[in-house]
């Protein structure tokens, strides 16, 4: 016997109880949708959070400074000002560094006209934008001659031109920051939030130099808060951590019992943590949606069990005019193979409907992709072959005199 | 060559421990020719219906040998049994035993599908055997909208379609008519006067047993008698 007339066997079958075959797929639909929205959600999260990370900048080190000590209080790490723009330029030379910029934050009010912004302005070196990943828009980043020149410009994040300049080009114009004046050179491409929270197009950058001396001036003269360093790659980042420490003994003269005067941070693991948190809710969705194909799954047997009893006779009608036992167990498997395969493509298309729905709703990313789907189809193959396989089986195994006199 | 060799062929149900095993057929030795007209009587619960499940290869002896067509056919397995009935025998049973979803063409190309035969070929030759059997007109009927007579001849084309040397026929007038019987029996007639298939029939009335050339009692199991008797038709 043919497959393509054991397959119009099957699905004639199929069209004989249509409300019973219908509801049984719908528990197929069911499962197999939830699987696709549920694969959809777990990704679309992952994706998320996988782009903050990036945003980030990748394989990133953070140097603070040590903690100080003031009148009994020890104020945290930051508060010492050990670390120097020059220590920067020493780490950015490190084998197993790629670049490596000094940071000195700290937040001021910018004018333009009538206009007037208060945001977070980083004094950098030229390699911060290396080191976060990030590039210019329109015009150009500062260079290391106007570091060296102390020159009073300034680069624009999004949020901020957007509220200085409305719909204007910012590139070129000369803006207020603390009463002096700066000129724009150039804007930074949108970055959106950060894996805080915090709107990272909200911030400006100028030259370390002119921030140590012309803008922030400060307490301690040459000290940066932190020095962002990023290494080669992801392999090398237990050297890098290695070469930072020891650079920066030698450079602050530590002897061998003193601590270090400073802390190297790994914003790798940060990250890790929080895509493993990713992961491991997709895998919870894809599991809670895994039951429901299950039960749709037993439905399927169930269905098929009481099929099996109920066309015992055609079953012993069929041995008799010379059905073998592979005859009958492939027209019975591919009967309840049919229901999942139809019920899964349904259900599949009904899951990528409720993902868009899902996401233009509540805002959500939710991300279906061909793996998923192809996953979801394979899925119900595997659940109509397990389920299909005990009913069919006990079909074939029938003797067919007993089937024949079966009422 | 006898088609059919029963050699001492016995057959008891298992029953529960401390019960007697009834023997529903104890050594039946038995040769049935090609080209025999056969009509097997008995009351019931003598074990012919039994018989006839052992001859149509339905179902296995408990002893003895059964030798189809020169083939000893008590050894064979359940698939290589199916290829048997599919390829040498013909069922027409009490019940019809059609499929009520399927046209009776396609009812009647039921064997043909489980020996490989494509369904153009199977179309054809199923319509060709209702033709035969008067049913011309009923080819994309369901059996349900038939008559008894006329579901009885669709399965008679069914046993026919495959050509097959033997035709086991268990009561296929139980169920019907006096008049119907008469010509479902002049069909088996025909059947065995002009293309010489072998047909062994069960039955319990004496005017349709009187159709068959020979006639074998069964009591209890055993063969009382087996007589060849003049056609009275």
């Amino acid at each position: 016997m043919n497959l393509l007339s054991i397959i119009y066997e099957a699905w004639s079958a199929m069209g004989q109880n249509k409300l019973r075959t219908g509801l049984t797929m719908l528990g197929m639909i069911i499962g197999v949708g939830a699987v696709v929205v549920m694969l959809g959600i777990g990704q679309g999260a992952r994706t998320t959070i996988n782009e903050s990370i990036k945003s980030m900048g990748s394989n990133l080190f953070i140097v603070l400074s040590g903690a100080s000590t003031s009148g009994g209080l020890r104020m945290g790490s930051g508060s010492a000002p050990t670390l120097t723009a020059d220590d920067g330029e020493a780490l950015a030379k490190l084998d197993s560094v790629n670049a490596a910029s000094p940071v000195l934050p700290g937040t001021v009010q910018l004018s333009y006209g009538a206009n007037n912004w208060s945001t977070l302005t980083y004094a950098v070196s030229p390699n911060y934008l290396v080191v976060r990943d990030w590039a210019v828009e329109s015009g150009q980043n500062f260079t290391d001659t106007e570091v060296r020149g102390a020159t009073r410009v300034v680069v624009l994040g999004k949020t901020v031109a957007k509220n200085l300049f409305g719909e204007e080009d910012p590139v070129g114009k000369t803006i207020r920051i603390k009463g002096s004046p700066y000129q724009v050179i150039g804007l930074l491409t949108n970055r959106g939030q950060s894996l805080d929270g915090r709107d990272q197009d909200d911030s400006a950058l100028i030259p370390i130099s002119t921030g140590q001396r012309k803008l922030f001036g400060g307490q301690f003269p040459g000290t940066v808060r932190y020095i962002l360093v990023q290494a080669k790659s992801a392999q090398v980042m237990p050297e890098a951590e290695q070469e930072i420490t020891q650079m920066l003994r030698i450079r602050h003269r530590l002897s061998e019992e003193q601590e270090n005067d400073f802390t190297v941070r790994n914003l790798a693991a940060v990250a890790q943590t929080a895509a493993t948190s990713a992961q491991a809710m997709s895998f919870m969705l894809g599991a809670i949606a895994s039951i429901s194909l299950l039960v749709g799954g037993i439905g399927i047997m169930n269905i098929m069990l009481v099929s099996v009893t109920e066309r015992t006779r055609e079953i012993g009608i069929r041995m008799a005019v010379g059905a073998r036992r592979r005859d009958i167990l492939l027209q019975f498997l591919l009967e309840a193979l049919m229901i999942c395969l139809v019920g899964g493509t349904i259900g599949i298309g009904i899951g990528v409907g409720a993902a868009w729905l899902t996401s233009d709703m509540s805002g959500m990313t939710v991300e279906i992709t061909f793996g998923a789907i192809g996953m979801s189809f394979l899925f119900s193959f595997a659940v109509g072959v397990f389920f299909g396989y005990y009913p069919a089986r006990r079909a074939a195994s029938l003797r067919p005199v007993e089937a024949l006199r079966y009422e | 060559m006898p088609l059919i060799q029963l050699d001492r062929i016995s057959k008891q149900y298992p029953s529960a421990a401390d019960q007697p095993v009834p023997q529903v057929l104890d050594g039946i030795t038995l040769n049935i020719e090609q080209g025999e007209f056969v009509a097997i009587m008995g009351p019931s619960g003598s074990g012919k219906s039994t018989l006839m499940n052992l001859i149509g290869c339905l179902d296995t002896p408990s002893g003895g040998h059964y030798h189809l067509d020169g083939r000893d056919v008590t050894t064979l397995e359940p698939d290589e049994l199916a290829l048997v009935r599919n390829q040498t025998i013909g069922f027409v049973f009490q019940g019809f035993n059609l499929l009520k979803r399927i046209s009776a063409l396609d009812n009647v190309g039921l064997p043909l599908l489980y020996s490989n035969i494509s369904k153009s070929e199977r179309r054809s030759r199923a319509a060709a055997m209702l033709e035969l059997t008067g049913l011309g007109r009923y080819v994309h009927s369901l059996p349900n909208r038939m008559s008894g007579g006329q579901q009885q001849r669709v399965a008679i084309a069914r046993a026919l379609v495959n050509q097959p040397r033997l035709i086991l026929a268990d009561e296929p007038t139980g169920n019907l008519d006096s008049h119907t019987s008469r010509e479902i029996m002049d069909i088996f007639a025909k059947l065995n006067r002009e293309q010489g298939i072998t047909i062994v029939l069960v039955t319990h009335e004496n005017d349709i047993a009187r159709y068959a050339k020979r006639l074998i009692r069964i009591v209890d199991g055993h063969v009382v008698q087996d007589q060849t008797q003049v056609n009275t038709e």
